[in-house]
């Protein structure tokens, strides 16, 4: 196990610095000069500038803009400062804290709705309800957030809400506490509750085809101990793996969601700081998303290795 | 972008899965049997496809989009690219005769407009795919083949665009460069950069397998260079999950182009662009819905089109999976 | 309350009288998969017994039908594709068809118990030996974790496993072929079944660990008197532990008799080829007798004696006509119209 854990650090070490630097080197390809763009339309003084330039660190090669930026996150967790001397971690601070709160929210969704539909559809393998299940994921992965966003937004929002006379759900911003997060919650997970609903069912019907599934039942264990115990503890593991997997994703895919439900999440907030040419917020913010992927990966690593005692003791 | 697909399909157990001593049954039905060259794998699976009314209608509903993107002309006479066609005055109106869709917030015939958005979608769609499918596939050939530290570098390399969240990825590369490039072109290009690394993983997986089957083993056995062993015998073995992966991602590069333009960094206007036309509806999209609605059911159909022809052509190749 | 299997069958207390009925009874058993191919009728009227202390051999290729039977006794059939149309399976002269599902499931691993053919995919891999040899303490005897745990560590130092006691925690892919199986005989035998069905137990083994595992199989049957029922496509492994053997071929016993009986003169074509299929090192040099054509097609059986096709003493009503079982003597049957001349070794 032990080696496992380290084998597997070692290998996030290039992933870590290589998507970073990318995006490092792509933001910084953004086109204009910050310094100028801070003095809006005045022509600032030369020599100021260049007292700036020389704060910021900009005079320097890339390569080593990147190390002194990336060093400061790794070891001393600093962001740096936008060009206004705000604090990158203040201004990512609160915007995270929504896009969190999103993502888990969806992540608990899919998990619920997911697996349950999944289990569902794999106990009743061939008749109609199987069918309809995977008919119905087939319609959510193909449906865009885009669209899912508005149309749910208009019909369990706006319209339930003329209906109902109550705010059950409400459609924009985070006024509402965690009932505003349950509506872009279920748009954000829409696709990934369809994917999880087809892979436990793939997985459990897999392993209910499996040998040990008929030793099981003929210990003489009940049909709910063989299905609940043998065969969901072994159809569990590709579901934990994506799973974790997907909390990246949900993170990093929230801008729609958030563009749609008015959130200020981080999405919003890079869709904004790159429109104003805030390259150390950006970047701050796809630091951050890609610590968190690779973060998701290892506890996923360490998960699988749990679960399946052939990985711990290869 | 997607994770891959578990596959879909309700299916009556077959005889080799269900009875657990071997019978002589599944040598009767023996055209599903995996021993087979893939010509026999591909025949097989199109018998099979031509059954699915999956697989039908998805064909028909894709043949109307390449018609649609290609001859626009034919579905409508009005020219959604001349502004005289447009009219503020009647913004918004509802269907009408000559006026199938209604009209949109400067006015001008949604129903135009929607017939000439599959123009961009699809060409976005068919060269993301091409270019993630060439990528993807080239290293994962090699990476599957070489094994060793070739593999475990381009492993490592893979993963560096597997953590930079897609969306926010193309967002942030088509942010970057906008108006330095041709929009579309540029769309392409950014889902492109970080859309490759499913079909990588896939191809190398593929080739793995493949790599020890008997006949590589025996092409080697016999002095077969590394282009020809990978390219001759590796390759048409390893396309088939390759190929249901790429007709999935079409669909889903579809879908991104509209949110890439949505959010105001993919296709620019005067260019028509679905996800553009649902933006310019969303802030009158309560009170009027229909310019959202079309675009929207459009993008829907389309990406679904694709999905199920994936969804089915898997299901043909890989009948056990069912 | 839980039930005990006695209330679930009643009459039959443990160790009681079993009167005139044998242990276990196969009677006409008939099995079908309704598939989409087309019916496979993968057992067509199966007979056997077996007693206390006894063991009996079934004996057949792959696609016989005799791990079908096995699994239709132990009631771990999928139900569809597959159905009994006809037949009984009498457990101490009860019907276990007839009972609810809940019955059966009391008999099952209690009273019945298997042994499958690859261990290593027959254990699960999440759960170590240890948990899963207690589990049967634990679900059917309400055992705690502790006293099922040191049930298991017993068990697996009876089917002599060395180092029981650190070994209980390990899982199943840490074992050797032979100590899996092992295991797997630990398992089936924890709560003293009086039947043992073990379904080619030793096919996946090296052939050293095989005489292992069929002596401990031996041990094991003379210690506790059960039932063992041992389904082999090898004649080989049969001759040394079986009492009497039951040969099966499409779905249907062709032949049934004492083990030295069967050797000494097989009253059967099939049997008598696959005799004269083994290696015989006082015959080397000698053609290696191979039985021609090819096994049946269960979707499409042949007409009358399935065997017909392959047969060298065919004859034109070997077509038409199905042999029922003849009586050899008091202790032996063949399916065959010609056992007469099979068993005096006239060659056709």
């Amino acid at each position: 196990m032990g080696r496992y854990v380290i084998r597997r650090l070692i290998q996030a070490i290039p992933v870590l610095f290589g998507a970073t630097l990318l995006i490092f080197c792509i933001v910084f390809a953004l086109p204009g000069d910050p310094i100028a763009a801070l003095f809006g339309d005045k022509r600032p003084d030369p020599a100021i500038a260049e007292v700036l330039r020389e704060q910021y660190h900009l005079n320097d090669p890339l390569l080593l803009q990147y190390w002194y930026y990336i060093s400061g996150v790794l070891f001393r967790g600093d962001f740096g400062v936008n060009f206004a001397d705000v604090p990158v971690s203040q201004i990512m601070a609160g915007k995270f804290q929504v896009t969190l709160n999103l993502a888990l929210t969806a992540l608990v969704m899919e998990a619920v709705i997911g697996v349950g539909l999944g289990l569902w559809a794999a106990l009743r393998r061939g008749k109609a309800t199987d069918t309809m299940i995977l008919a119905s994921t087939l319609l959510f992965i193909s449906v865009p957030t885009l669209v899912t966003g508005f149309v749910l937004q208009l019909l369990l929002g706006v319209k339930l809400k003329q209906w109902t006379g109550a705010d059950i759900f409400p459609v924009a911003g985070t006024f509402a506490g965690w009932r505003s997060y349950l509506l872009p919650g279920f748009v954000l997970a829409g696709t990934s509750i369809a994917y999880l609903t087809r892979l436990t069912r793939t997985s459990l019907a897999e392993t209910l085809r499996a040998d040990y599934i008929r030793t099981a039942t003929a210990k003489g264990l009940s049909r709910r101990r063989v299905v609940g115990r043998h065969g969901l503890r072994n159809a569990l593991i590709p579901l934990v793996t994506f799973l974790g997997a997907d909390l990246g994703n949900l993170m990093g895919g929230a801008v729609i969601t958030e563009t749609i439900f008015n959130l200020q999440g981080i999405g919003n907030q890079l869709f904004q700081s790159v429109y104003l040419r805030e390259q150390p917020v950006v970047v701050g913010i796809v630091t951050i998303l890609v610590l968190i992927y690779i973060l998701a990966n290892l506890v996923v690593d360490m998960l699988y290795a749990l679960l399946d005692p052939r990985i711990r003791y290869e | 972008m997607s994770n891959p697909t578990p596959p879909v399909g309700p299916g009556l157990p077959d005889t080799q899965t269900l009875v657990t001593e071997p019978t002589r049954a599944p040598e009767r039905e023996g055209k599903k049997a995996k021993t087979g060259k893939p010509a026999s794998l591909w025949t097989d699976a199109w018998y099979d496809l031509r059954r699915r009314p999956m697989f039908i209608l998805s064909v028909i509903i894709i043949f109307v989009l390449l018609v649609m993107s290609f001859w626009p002309s034919l579905f409508t006479s009005i020219d959604p690219f001349n502004a005289r066609s447009c009219d503020l005055s009647t913004a918004r109106q509802g269907p009408s005769p000559g006026h199938l869709f209604g009209r949109d917030n400067l006015g001008c015939d949604l129903y135009a407009r929607t017939i000439y958005g599959a123009r961009n979608s699809i060409i976005i769609g068919v060269f993301t795919t091409i270019v993630t499918t060439l990528i993807g596939s080239l290293l994962g050939i090699i990476a599957g083949y070489k094994g060793g530290a070739v593999d475990a570098v381009s492993s490592r390399f893979t993963e560096i665009f597997f953590a930079i969240p897609a969306i926010l990825g193309a967002l942030l590369i088509a942010a970057t460069f906008r108006g330095r490039a041709n929009s579309i072109l540029l769309v392409i290009v950014a889902l492109g950069v970080l859309g490759w690394p499913m079909t990588y993983r896939i191809m190398r997986a593929a080739v793995i397998t493949a790599k020890s089957q008997d006949f590589v083993v025996a092409a080697r056995a016999l002095g077969a260079g590394a282009g020809r062993i990978m390219f001759r015998h590796l390759l048409p073995n390893s396309l088939a999950p390759v190929i249901v992966v790429a007709t999935i991602n079409l669909g889903g590069f579809i879908a991104a182009e509209a949110a890439l333009s949505f959010l105001g960094v993919g296709v620019l206007s005067p260019d028509i662009s679905w996800g553009l036309m649902i933006a310019d509806a969303r802030n009158r999209f309560l009170e009027a819905p229909l310019p959202l609605v079309f675009p929207a059911a459009f993008l829907c159909v389309t990406v679904l089109a694709f999905i199920m022809m994936g969804d089915a052509v898997r299901d043909a190749l890989d009948p056990k999976l069912r | 309350m839980k039930k005990t299997s006695a209330d679930v069958l009643p009459g039959l207390s443990e160790g009681g009288a079993l009167g005139d009925h044998p242990l276990l009874a196969v009677d006409n058993l008939h099995v079908e998969f309704r598939t989409r191919a087309g019916i496979v009728r993968a057992v067509n009227g199966v007979n056997y017994t077996v007693n206390s202390g006894e063991t009996l051999a079934v004996l057949g290729e792959s696609g016989s039908g005799k791990s079908v039977t096995a699994q239709a006794i132990m009631g771990i059939l999928d139900m569809p594709p597959a159905v009994i149309p006809k037949g009984e399976i009498r457990f101490k002269g009860t019907n276990l068809l007839q009972l609810s599902e809940e019955a059966r499931t009391q008999v099952r691993g209690q009273r019945i118990a298997m042994i499958f053919q690859d261990a290593l995919s027959a254990l699960n891999p999440v759960f170590t030996v240890g948990w899963q040899i207690s589990e049967m303490f634990r679900v059917h005897r309400g055992m705690s974790k502790a006293d099922g745990l040191k049930k298991a560590v017993e068990l697996m130092e009876r089917v002599r496993i060395p180092a029981a006691r650190q070994r209980v925690h390990d899982y199943p892919h840490q074992f050797s072929g032979g100590m899996r199986q092992r295991i797997m005989i630990a398992m089936s035998i924890a709560l003293d079944p009086e039947v043992l069905i073990a379904d080619e137990p030793t096919t996946a083994l090296d052939v050293t660990v095989q005489a292992q595992i069929m002596e401990l199989l031996a041990e094991l049957q003379r210690e506790s008197q059960m039932g063992l029922i041992l389904i082999t496509h090898d004649l080989g492994v049969v001759a040394d532990v079986a009492d009497k053997i039951a040969v099966m071929y499409a779905g249907r016993i062709v032949e049934n008799a004492p083990v030295h009986d069967i050797y000494k003169a097989p009253a059967h074509p099939y049997t008598k080829g696959l005799l004269e299929s083994i290696p015989r090192v006082d015959l080397k040099g000698h053609e290696l007798y191979a039985i021609k054509g090819l096994p049946p097609n269960l979707l499409d059986l042949p007409t009358g004696c399935a065997f017909h096709p392959r047969c060298p003493y065919r004859q034109d009503d070997c077509v038409t006509d199905t042999p029922p079982l003849h009586e050899v003597s008091g202790t032996r049957s063949s399916a065959c119209h010609y056992w007469r001349e099979v068993l005096d070794g006239e060659h056709q």
